[in-house]
């Protein structure tokens, strides 16, 4: 490859700022020039990273379906793990996504985090650069270190600069995600000792028994089920967001939910097709519950946050249900919806913080009649409450119709139930919504908040812009999508190529939909050796 | 041009919603109302284009704006379709909108926040062009969702006000129930068809017929699912019977919207989804007596509502609910062409009839309820002028636009000759008796009688600005004409009017299978145009040549045409129950007042379902709303807080704690040692599981393979 190793410069570069920041030292007194050093540093420092980040993506080749910017060094060469990185066009998009929410955490947090400035914007350095090597590692190993590496910072975030309650929060979410994690070393392991490779292509390319895989599948779906969050292990997520600072809410939404898709599409999916096939209906009535029950728990909600966080697990339960369908929209749809969640909950999470640092509440009730003196937010607010909503033509919709779309596909009934979580998202987030910024203005203090000031509108203009930009030309982004996606997909229609024969009789002679539309029974019946 | 009618709004809307403040409150009601007219007047001349085009098959094209999604074999482009449906919506709403805009210059000048109320409508319109000139199910879902968002916004507009904010949530809510369906429907089509594309679905729907779809074992037929699935979304977009309960409480918006939105235009999207389905709904006669079910018992109910309430919008509210309800049940009898001209007819003697009620309401100082109105039909001469052509016209009076299309609906009711198709009728009937009735009744409480407002209101009592009547007099023209001069183009056969052998042609186009996209379809019909040169003029004004194939009727269906041979009784029937309905009103109103309260307490049970709404809000209030709310808490406390959270986390953590060290209190300082004996034990499980599944691993080979070889291993499978 003739291109600068762009991979390791973005995820080196945070790291080099976050050594630089330590240095930055003033004499006694002079605190507010090292913090002011000290953001600016870190801001310039991302906002580079941002360029290039957008420099790669320009450069990308959109129509090859394989990894691009690939740079391999061998690591321990002992025993064969390697410095491996590339992005294809699933990856690309998480990498922006890092890119781009850490300059807008960074902005958030310019004048409401007081104390440990240095080492809060180095925390959020390091958490940056470690985003953007988990989405890059090509190697199992290095994935691994950097899928860890992202919860220690983020436990800090959490534990140091969190509520009242942030060190429940910290231990529970480390340890839920911690837990996770343990089993997918071990499946890591295993799948070490068994084809001698940690190379993520190589696993790929060679699928290991079926028994074996059912295995490993309940390993790895142990790790990115805590991480999506499914139901029933979410109970970590909302604390968490409870607790966290807006930022560290922002890039815990934005981001590290993220990582739980990524992985089944990166491991799951690829590495162990006969298993996901076996497990996919289990998956997909998890994620019908999760989407039905945190829906009707949002419904509940008294807190901001935990509605939003609440919203957050039903919206990636959506995710789940379209990688399961093993179709082509269903797929490119959960990346999408990866996406618009990453922007939407992101912004919905800044625009409780918004209201949070002028009334320090988060309970819905202290608010109501803000629209009056705050027409700037109220109208920032409702685009993201009707992205979030999924009303077609912002990226919320997009997303969420794809996933559906392949859920039918897949299974009627499924969709069907799915889909009520439409209704019910539109039920909580209105409701929130007129809660908090219509009726009448019964605390004064709320209705006397004052609007967006500049840093803030800086922050939400680019998000408002790529909600409507990804609702209304969604096509751009997924003629990216779309090669790799398909290229997994055709592994699943080979896979299902004997039983369409056999259930003929079932299958609708279209061959769009050669899926059968009722799988309710596992789809393998026999082992199938891969010899 | 198309780009033109279709675009203008949206700008306006743009420019009215980011500069508002720039530009003012003057200058966002120019700038929207202009863009509005020049929308209209575009749209208009679509219309003209297309009238002149009609020997040649009418205007029919598509524009692509540009991509939208495309997943695999999923594309879907924002693209404008014009044809003769599309035109037709595109002038009613256009023009309904253009007079409302105008209209509420006059009617909200009190208002602090014009240019937001401005922006909102012509969003609102946009949505709604959106809506109609879609090519494809999703840019129709987007207009879809796009109206019921503006409509939500509308409603909500005073939105210090609880109620307001509480019915703007409603509808939507409500609505989105209705989307469900919708958006089951397309998955459903595209599952079928592998298409959402009109073009690609209407070609030849007839190939599908023998298509089902399997669910939980039992397989049903496909474009009748299809097609209910739909019909759900209409349902809740038109507030049909079960998912009308928004509709009422929609009135808490300013009038004009309710004119644009909740009479006119939104409302009828579901009437306009079914019509431009036509050629799936012909497949699928069971959804189509779904449909005419839901438009008739629709109609009946909702009229029985409207002759109790008080409130002059809600009656007016229900009227339109009952309106849709015929249209409904005329598109279940396969008259889609009497369903969209007493859509375009309504449209204009129902926005004239809210525009007036806002007229009146304006002069008596935002008073609504009709208890407190009165005698003041002298004091708002123009307005009172204009309720009258408004009611007569929603009566179905001579001459008047809802005689023609009324009557047409229920003939072809009667026409389709199965049990439903009577019982529509029947209780299409009855609703006619009583919509003359409330109407006459709003007409007599609200200008007759005794003044019964206070001193003040009374002295406030002023005609309307001409922003205000103007509008509304151009509505009136349409409410008076548009029945008479376009019931040839929109259900006319020649046959009607007494040219009996302009007969012969239109049953020689029938016999052709309907309009079905055979390729001799269009060659046979000029030639058969050619046989009566002379009386082409005449013949060309007619549905055949007016509709081309936007809407599709099976011949065996044709009810419209059948319509137009029925008894003179069924035909005079309408007409007959209006007069009845009017003179009831009179003499309960005007000549013996005090009968009303006898009424009322006499059939007390009655009274009460009725003017409670047959408790639809109190049973859905406590089936889902409180149950939703009720279950969502079970969850969170039983199921998140004490099971999964007191099981897991917790749990696990407090035991583990246990047998480290006895200790019984949650402390977090420990937490890490919980942690570790955690991790142990599951390491210790799972690798236990992994590793028995696997016995090569004590296979010499595998360790092999661990000192240190690279790169593509050979796999080992798993060897039983």
């Amino acid at each position: 490859m003739n291109t600068p190793a762009l991979l390791s410069i973005m995820i080196f570069l945070p790291v080099i700022s976050a050594f630089m920041i330590i240095l930055v030292r003033g004499e006694k007194g002079d605190e507010s020039i090292v913090e002011r050093n000290v953001k600016n540093l870190a801001l310039l420092s991302s906002v580079f990273v941002l360029i290039i980040g957008i420099f790669m993506y320009q450069s990308f080749d959109s129509s090859v379906a394989g990894f691009q910017f690939v740079e391999k060094s061998e690591w321990f060469s002992k025993i064969g793990i390697n410095y491996h990185l590339g992005v294809d066009g699933i990856s690309i998009y998480f990498i922006l996504l890092s890119v781009f929410l850490t300059p807008i955490c960074i902005l958030a947090s310019w004048n409401t985090v007081k104390k440990r400035v240095k080492e809060y914007m180095i925390a959020f350095l390091i958490l940056e650069s470690f985003m953007i090597g988990t989405f890059s590692a090509l190697d199992s190993v290095l994935f691994y270190v950097f899928f860890e590496g992202v919860l220690i910072p983020m436990f800090l975030i959490i534990g140091v600069w969190g509520g009242p309650r942030r060190v429940y929060a910290s231990y529970k979410f480390f340890l839920y995600t911690f837990l996770g994690s343990v089993l997918m070393l071990v499946a890591l392991l295993a799948l070490y000792i068994i084809t001698g490779t940690t190379d993520i292509p190589t696993l790929i390319a060679n699928p290991v028994g079926f028994e074996m895989q059912k295995w490993l599948f309940i390993a790895f779906f142990a790790s990115f089920a805590v991480k999506m969050p499914m139901w029933p292990v979410h109970t970590w997520l909302p604390d968490a967001h409870v607790e966290a600072p807006t930022a560290g809410s922002v890039i815990l939404a934005g981001v590290l939910l993220k990582m739980g898709g990524y992985g089944f599409l990166r491991f799951s999916l690829p590495m162990l097709p006969e298993a996901s096939l076996y497990f996919a209906p289990f998956v997909m009535w998890l994620s019908v519950i999760a989407i039905i029950y945190t829906s009707l728990v949002a419904l509940v909600q008294e807190d901001m946050k935990k509605m939003i966080a609440y919203s957050s697990v039903a919206h990636m339960g959506f995710v789940t249900l379209g990688i399961f369908s093993f179709t082509q929209q269903g797929i490119d749809g959960a990346i999408f919806q990866m996406i618009s969640h990453g922007v939407i909950s992101a912004a919905l999470f800044l625009c409780v913080g918004v209201v949070y640092d002028r009334l320090h509440s988060r309970e819905i009730s202290k608010y109501g009649g803000i629209v009056k003196n705050m027409p700037a937010y109220a109208t920032v607010f409702m685009v993201f409450m009707l992205g979030s909503v999924g009303l077609p033509g912002t990226s919320g919709f997009v997303g969420e119709f794809l996933t559906l779309l392949g859920a039918f596909q897949y299974n009627v009934i499924i969709a069907a139930f799915a889909t009520t979580g439409v209704v019910l998202g539109a039920t909580y987030m209105l409701l929130l919504y007129r809660r908090v910024v219509f009726g009448p203005a019964e605390n004064k203090n709320a209705a006397a908040m004052e609007d967006l000031n500049k840093v803030e509108k800086i922050i939400f203009a680019p998000l408002v812009i790529l909600v409507f930009y990804l609702g209304i030309y969604p096509a751009a982004v997924m003629d990216t999508i779309s090669p790799p996606v398909s290229r997994i997909v055709s592994e699943y229609e080979m896979l299902q190529k004997p039983l369409e024969y056999n259930q003929a009789s079932l299958v609708i002679s279209n061959p769009v939909t050669a899926l059968p539309i009722n799988i309710d029974e596992p789809i393998i019946e026999e082992e199938v050796d891969h010899e | 041009m198309e780009l033109l009618a279709v675009f203008a709004p949206l700008i306006a809307f743009l420019v009215a919603g980011i500069w508002g403040k720039a530009i003012g409150d003057k200058g966002c009601q120019l700038v929207t109302c202009t863009a509005v007219v020049v929308a209209a007047l575009c749209s208009i001349t679509l219309f003209f284009d297309m009238i002149g085009n009609l020997e040649e098959g009418g205007l029919v094209y598509t524009t692509e704006v540009m991509r939208w999604v495309s997943s695999g074999d999923f594309n879907v482009s924002w693209s404008i379709k014009i044809d003769t449906l599309s035109i037709v919506m595109m002038c009613v709403v256009n023009i309904v909108s253009a007079c409302v805009h105008i209209y509420s210059i006059g009617y909200m000048s009190h208002d602090p926040s014009k240019g937001r109320f401005m922006a909102y409508l012509s969003l609102f319109t946009f949505a709604m062009l959106m809506l109609v000139t879609s090519d494809n199910m999703l840019q129709l879902f987007f207009g879809w969702e796009g109206v019921g968002v503006a409509s939500y916004l509308l409603i909500g507009f005073w939105n210090h006000k609880h109620s307001a904010n509480s019915a703007a949530q409603k509808a939507f809510v409500v609505n989105r129930v209705g989307d469900f369906g919708l958006a089951l429907g397309i998955m459903a089509t595209f599952y079928v068809f592998g298409s959402i594309e009109f073009s690609t679905i209407f070609d030849n729907p007839a190939l599908y017929v023998d298509k089902t779809i399997s669910i939980i074992g039992y397989d049903f037929h496909a474009l009748t699912v299809i097609c209910l699935l739909l019909f759900m979304g209409a349902v809740g977009k038109s507030a049909q019977l079960g998912l009308h309960t928004w509709l009422p409480d929609a009135m808490e918006g300013p009038t004009p919207v309710s004119a644009l939105i909740h009479a006119a235009t939104m409302v009828t999207a579901g009437v306009f989804l079914v019509a431009r389905f036509s050629p799936l709904f012909e497949y699928a006669p069971t959804a189509l007596m779904v449909v005419t079910i839901f438009g008739a018992l629709t109609a009946f109910v909702a009229a029985t509502i409207g002759m109790t309430q008080f409130d002059i919008k809600r009656v007016i509210a229900y009227s339109t609910m009952s309106q849709l309800g015929y249209m409904f049940f005329a598109l279940g009898v396969s008259a889609y062409g009497a369903a969209m001209f007493h859509l375009m007819t309504h449209a204009f003697f129902k926005a004239l009839l809210f525009l007036g009620a806002g007229s009146v309401i304006h002069a008596m100082s935002d008073e609504q309820d009709m208890r407190n109105m009165g005698g003041i039909w002298k004091k708002i001469p123009v307005t009172y002028a204009l309720m009258w052509i408004g009611s007569l016209a929603l009566a179905g009076f001579p001459f008047f636009a809802g005689y023609y299309s009324k009557d047409i609906v229920l003939e072809a009711a009667w026409a389709d000759q199965t049990w439903f198709g009577n019982m529509a009728y029947w209780l299409g009937i009855a609703a006619a008796f009583m919509t003359a009735f409330y109407t006459w009744r709003l007409l007599f409480m609200t200008f007759h009688g005794e003044p019964r407002a206070s001193q003040k209101v009374m002295s406030h009592v002023h005609e309307s600005p001409a922003t205000m009547t103007g509008p509304m007099i151009v509505l009136a023209v349409g409410a008076i004409f548009s029945g008479y001069v376009f019931y040839g183009g929109f259900v006319g056969s020649d046959g009607h009017h007494g040219q009996d052998h302009a007969k012969a042609i239109i049953s020689s186009l029938d016999d052709h299978g309907g309009k079905h996209g055979e390729p001799t379809h269009k060659s046979e019909k000029s030639v058969a145009k050619k046989a009566h040169g002379e009386e082409r003029g005449a013949s060309l004004w007619t549905r055949e040549y007016f509709w081309q194939d936007a809407l599709i009727v099976l011949p065996e269906n044709d009810t419209v045409e059948a319509a137009h041979n029925v008894p003179f009784w069924v035909k005079k029937m309408p007409f007959l129950m209006a007069v009845l309905g009017v003179l009831m009103a009179y003499l309960l109103y005007i000549r013996v007042p005090d009968i009303p309260a006898k009424v009322v307490t006499s059939f007390k049970p009655i009274h009460n379902l009725f003017f409670r709404k047959w408790y639809f809000d109190e049973i859905y209030d406590t089936i889902f709303v409180k149950n939703a709310f009720r279950l969502g808490r079970i969850f969170w406390i039983s199921g998140d807080q004490n099971t999964i959270d007191r099981i897991g986390p917790n749990g696990i953590a407090g035991l583990s704690g246990r047998i480290a060290g006895g200790l019984s209190k949650f402390q977090s300082g420990y937490v890490y040692q919980y942690a570790f004996v955690m991790m142990i034990t599951l390491i210790a499980i799972v690798s236990w599981f992994v590793f028995k599944a696997d016995p090569s691993f004590y296979n010499s080979t595998t360790f092999e393979t661990l000192s240190g070889i690279t790169g593509n291993i050979p796999v080992k499978g798993m060897e039983e």
